[in-house]
């Protein structure tokens, strides 16, 4: 397998490669530890096994190139998800005062937007968070252009505002 | 503090949870038998998907206190966070794919739908 | 306490059900089943604390799982499907009577 070519901002020494290979390695060595509750040496050789497997793959995958595995990003990612769960419990009501409401008052919008994002990994957290959200559906995501679908024109006005296109840059670059 | 005190809290606590959590899961499931269409109905379903799993999820892990469960509770809803809004988006996707429009005129009045 | 989850979720499920006997479309119907997969999930782990037996939550996780992977391979399958009854309509289209392939 020969390496693809990164973005410019992805390539950078081995050392900051092995220390993200080292942080995944990590977080499945507990995840092993916590399921298996065994401490007998062939079931921790099997762990040791699974874990060599799967940093393998995902060396293989390219993964270690993003920035994905490392500290930084995960404590950010923490602070991007006490928002993101802020904005869903909101729209979560506002879905639910829909649905409850003999009328049913929707108003089924497509808006499509174009995101400053250009990583796949920016680009998949962006489309993942928009469909978490209650009322705002990614429809498709093709080449930076998001097509939405939203249940009222509140939430396609909130999606096309781009505080979220905004938040999720500023996960990896900001 | 007193130590029945503080556990008749928790109890309230992850009794509100619950509570609002089984709420949530059965609002989205009248959602999804009202709306008049596929996209509607999936807005629908990830009300029970987010707020309904995590409430519920969070009820317990209320219950279960410092514990293996918890880590497992919170394995369980941060799985269920992240394949969610993907099988989501794939099944929204394959069916834009096979021609079911969104039928969402930009200014339309959706007066039809009773 | 758990009660009250328990009977919502079956109710949902029950609902589901109803969506995944009328639902129009096939799409419809794959959406009920990723519905009733994470209701499934939330059973499980719910009826984990009722039993008192901490190892259902494990099989909670894997259903998890299951259901996921099952989701997506439906809908590739019906993708793939879809793609090629498009490219049987664009051949019929355009040699419409002769040879039969």
């Amino acid at each position: 397998m020969s390496r693809a070519s990164d973005s410019p901002a992805d390539s950078q020494s081995a050392g900051t490669r092995l220390s993200r290979v080292i942080v995944l390695g990590v977080l499945l060595a507990a995840a092993w530890l916590l399921w298996s509750g065994y401490f007998k040496p062939l079931i921790l050789m099997f762990g040791a096994f699974s874990c060599a497997i799967v940093l393998i793959t995902a060396y293989r995958m390219h993964l270690f190139d993003s920035d994905v595995f490392e500290l930084r990003f995960i404590s950010r990612l923490f602070r991007f998800w006490a928002w993101l769960g802020n904005e869903v419990v909101r729209s979560s009501l506002e879905v639910t005062r829909i649905v409850l409401n003999p009328k049913l008052p929707i108003k089924p919008t497509v808006v499509e937007i174009d995101s400053h994002c250009e990583h796949p990994v920016d680009l998949t957290i962006l489309g993942n968070s928009i469909t978490l959200t209650p009322g705002t559906l990614t429809l498709s995501i093709d080449n930076r252009r998001f097509t939405v679908h939203a249940l009222t024109e509140n939430g396609a006005r909130d999606i096309a505002g781009g505080e979220m296109d905004r938040r999720v840059r500023a996960l990896r670059s900001g | 503090m007193d130590q029945g005190l503080i556990n008749f809290v928790l109890d309230i606590i992850s009794w509100i949870l619950l509570t609002a959590g089984a709420f949530f899961v059965l609002v989205g499931g009248v959602g999804a038998l009202r709306m008049p269409n596929l996209y509607t109905r999936m807005h629908a379903a990830s009300v029970t998907d987010t707020m309904g799993a995590a409430l519920v999820l969070g009820g317990m892990m209320v219950q279960a206190g410092l514990s293996l469960a918890t880590i497992k509770l919170a394995a369980i809803l941060l799985f269920l966070l992240i394949t969610s809004p993907t099988s989501s988006y794939a099944l929204a996707h394959a069916a834009l794919l096979a021609g079911i429009k969104p039928d969402a005129g930009r200014a339309a009045d959706p007066e039809g739908h009773a | 306490m758990y009660y009250v989850v328990t009977f919502a979720t079956l109710v949902t499920m029950a609902l589901a059900l109803i969506r995944a006997l009328i639902g129009p479309t096939v799409y419809d119907r794959v959406l009920t089943v990723n519905m009733f997969g994470t209701k499934t999930v939330l059973l499980l782990s719910v009826i984990a604390f009722l039993a008192g037996r901490p190892d259902f939550l494990d099989l909670a996780l894997a259903y998890a799982l299951i259901n996921f992977i099952g989701v997506l391979a439906v809908l590739e399958f019906f993708k793939s499907r879809e793609v090629r009854r498009q490219q049987e309509r664009d051949v019929e289209q355009e040699n419409p009577p002769g040879e039969t392939g």
